[in-house]
């Protein structure tokens, strides 16, 4: 189905201290179901903007264009609701949230979405098995589960830390902007794995990275070159080789 | 628009939605005509059947009162209080009261079943997600109105011979334990609303632990206003003698009404060598609509005196109704290393004012105190924390460490902190902290793409900020208090 995540001219700016700036400037994606696409950029090129876009952030002011998701108009909902419709974002610089239990916190989130999804809630003992399933998977430890939400975590286990909210929120379209910055060589490995295990034909991802190593373990279906906020080039997995060798230029003076 | 905008606009519909437990009971009520004189101090004595001592007491209360004048120095505004427009007397018409459950008026206890409050043993030990920690079961004082109509538990206590009863009763009872240590922590002269309560106070607690015993089960008492325009006036007496351990808890609502309701209780707590006191309090009642008008109005003097050494008072509060809060639970440390801790979350909404805070009085050496006050305001409330912590000359390598930590949300509300640190020796040390903060948009925003509504959300959010002070809860206020906080920020968390 060609019209499971479709983006058509996005524009979007947002209040810079008093004065609009404009971020996304008519970009243009399709993901389809089952399939998992890589964005690459340079740095300040609006990666980021476009995941908050899509994930319903209230501070960037939706100027142009459109954006459905499983048919429906994704910027009309609220950010839950994008939630219970099966949308998940991983975010570059996870929250912290003082005093806020991480079982818990998950627990909440879980329910929340199941109840929105017309799923029965889980009980403590259903939730506490189903996470201590994936966080032996990610190789966690137990006490992430009692600590505060994402407080005092490192790089890297705030990473894992979304991956594991990705796979307890069992999303039918995940964005993992940046998860794979910061982690060493087995956490890399572990949280490709995190998403590679989730891949079915009901799933999408858009994977957003700097790095052309992660797409040794997510091998992507297809490749986005994003600069300016818009997509500039887009093709298979190759591109990202050429990406590594020779930087952006070629394809910024393409785009020019 | 940004959250806080949305925010503020949803509590201000929220508040619209009238006050959860905010129904009154239909039962018989015998009522003392309004106004306060010496006859009226009279009547009560006499309807609670009291020894003259008693009455004399109340009398010398009731006289210093006349000469005495409120206190005007609290960060709170309310019109003058008419105290000539109250009843002073009211109890339910049903007499004698009750001795068992079964002979409550059935009124009675469907009023307690749609508080949720659990008269029960097995309701009470119904397992609780998280309860970690050995659990004791929970007696129940129900006060309704002026007079406590159903005590439970009364038996197993009496075998460890701790007495648990209406203070009146123990003014009958047990005369002589009661006229050793009343108004002993809370001398009537006190202040303008501790006389007041000493002339007039109805009903209230009584608690006695014996040397040596720890009570077999956490003490508790549900405070409800339900005569219209009946001032209340509890009067609380917790005694925990050498190495005795008590665990009492405190929880209210009030039904909606229109005029103003006067409340001024007295607690007063005394804890000897190597005794440990805990009292905690959730209090929700009716803060007024979002004008504030027709809430009741707190005047509360609580105190506790550490005299044994290493004996320890802990006061845990969660505050979020009332119209006006003036409340200051506070400790006098005069036993050589004993402790003091004040644990509090105060919520203020819509147009509430609280003025709240401790007083930790270092009077002996080695003495130890604590306090954490959180503070969470929205709407257009104002919220104080006012705390005093005095080291007295003798109160060598005394320590107390401060943290304050305020919680804004939306941009109409106050909060303010008032620390008032006096140290008389050089060897004690005071420490300070203070933070004040609002929930941020990236933090709503986190939760909210996690399928959280934006109201669980800031209840999420808002019990992280308490988290210190609800872990000090027994675990079945623990969850009430969450509860509470997530009903009194509705919408205002939205
Ligand atoms: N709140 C803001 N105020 C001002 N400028 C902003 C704001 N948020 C984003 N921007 C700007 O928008 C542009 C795009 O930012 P964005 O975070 O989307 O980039 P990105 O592609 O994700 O970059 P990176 O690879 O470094 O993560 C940047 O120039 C950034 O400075
Ligand atoms: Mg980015």
């Amino acid at each position: 189905m060609s019209d499971f995540l479709k983006i058509q001219g996005l524009q979007a700016r947002i209040d810079a201290d008093g004065t609009p700036k404009d971020i996304l400037k008519g970009l243009d994606l399709e993901v389809p179901k089952g399939e998992v696409h890589v964005i690459m950029g340079p740095n300040g090129s609006g990666k980021s903007t476009l995941s908050y876009v899509l994930a319903g952030r209230d501070d960037y002011e939706v100027t142009g264009g459109s954006a459905t998701f499983k048919g429906q108009d994704l910027l009309a909902l609220e950010p839950e609701e994008r939630a219970a419709l099966g949308l998940f974002l991983a975010f570059q610089s996870p929250v912290e949230l003082p005093g806020v239990n991480n079982a818990n916190f998950l627990r909440t989130a879980v329910n929340a979405v199941r109840r929105a999804r017309g799923e029965a809630e889980l009980d403590a003992v259903a939730f506490l098995k189903a996470v201590r399933a994936e966080t032996k998977h990610l190789s966690m430890s137990d006490d992430m589960l009692k600590r505060a939400v994402n407080v005092g975590f490192s790089g890297g286990e705030k990473k894992r830390n979304e991956v594991l909210q990705m796979r307890l929120l069992q999303p039918s379209f995940a964005i993992l902007d940046e998860t794979d910055s910061g982690l060493d060589i087995d956490a890399l490995r572990i949280v490709a794995e995190g998403v590679n295990s989730l891949r079915s034909p009901d799933f999408s991802a858009l994977v957003i990275t700097h790095h052309q190593r992660l797409l040794d373990y997510i091998v992507p279906d297809r490749v986005h070159v994003m600069a300016h906020g818009r997509i500039i080039h887009s093709g298979g997995p190759d591109i990202a080789k050429t990406l590594e060798k020779q930087g952006y230029t070629q394809f910024l003076e393409a785009a020019a | 628009m940004p959250a806080v905008t949305e925010t503020r606009e949803t509590v201000e519909k929220l508040a619209k939605s009238s006050y959860e437990w905010g129904f009154e009971t239909d039962i018989e009520m015998d009522i003392a005509p309004k106004g306060l004189s010496e006859e009226t101090v009279r009547l009560i004595s006499e309807r609670k059947g009291e020894p003259q001592w008693m009455l004399e007491w109340r009398l010398k209360a009731f006289r210093a009162w006349l000469q005495m004048e409120e206190p005007g120095w609290a960060h709170i505004h309310h019109p003058p209080i008419d105290y000539q427009d109250a009843h002073y007397f009211a109890q339910p018409k049903k007499k004698p009261g009750p001795k068992s459950l079964d002979e409550v008026d059935p009124e009675l206890l469907k009023t307690y079943a749609k508080l949720g409050i659990p008269l029960h043993e097995q309701a009470l030990l119904a397992g609780v997600e998280g309860a970690e920690e050995q659990r004791l079961p929970v007696a129940v004082d129900a006060v309704f109105d002026s007079v406590s109509v159903a005590t439970t538990f009364r038996k197993t206590l009496a075998e460890a011979g701790v007495i648990f009863c209406p203070i009146s009763d123990a003014i009958r009872e047990y005369p002589e334990l009661v006229r050793k240590y009343l108004g002993t922590v809370v001398p009537i002269v006190d202040n303008f609303f501790a006389a007041l309560n000493s002339a007039v106070f109805t009903d209230g607690s009584f608690v006695y632990i014996p040397e040596g015993v720890r009570c077999p089960m956490e003490l508790s008492t549900y405070f409800r206003i339900n005569a219209r325009n009946t001032g209340q006036f509890e009067r609380t007496l917790i005694i925990a003698e050498d190495r005795a351990t008590v665990s009492y808890l405190e929880g209210c609502t009030a039904p909606q009404r229109d005029e103003n309701q006067l409340h001024a209780a007295v607690v007063e707590l005394i804890a000897m060598e190597d005794a440990s006191i805990k009292y905690s309090t959730v209090q929700n009642w009716y803060p007024g609509d979002d004008e504030g008008r027709g809430g009741i109005y707190n005047f509360v003097t609580k105190r506790g005196i550490c005299r044994g050494a290493r004996s320890k008072i802990s006061w845990t509060q969660v505050e979020t109704g009332s119209a006006i809060t003036w409340k200051y639970p506070s400790c006098v440390l005069a036993g050589e290393g004993s402790v003091g801790e004040f644990y509090s979350v105060a919520v203020t909404n819509n147009h509430q004012q609280a003025d709240t805070g401790t007083k930790m009085i270092h009077l002996a050496p080695n003495t130890r105190s604590t306090i954490i006050a959180k503070t969470i305001s929205a709407g257009h409330s104002d919220s104080t924390y006012r705390g005093l912590v005095r080291m007295q000359p003798k109160a060598r390598n005394a320590r107390n460490f401060t943290q304050c930590d305020s919680l804004l949300i939306g941009d109409q509300c106050g909060a303010h902190t008032v620390p008032y640190i006096e140290s008389r020796n050089m060897t004690a040390r005071v420490e300070h902290e203070a933070t004040t903060s609002k929930i941020s948009e990236d933090q709503l925003f986190y939760c909210r793409s996690r399928g959280l509504s934006e109201e669980d959300a800031v209840g999420l959010i808002v019990n992280g900020f308490c988290r210190e002070v609800l872990k000090e809860l027994p675990m079945e206020f623990a969850v009430e208090a969450q509860k509470l906080l997530q009903i009194s920020l509705e919408g205002s968390v939205g």
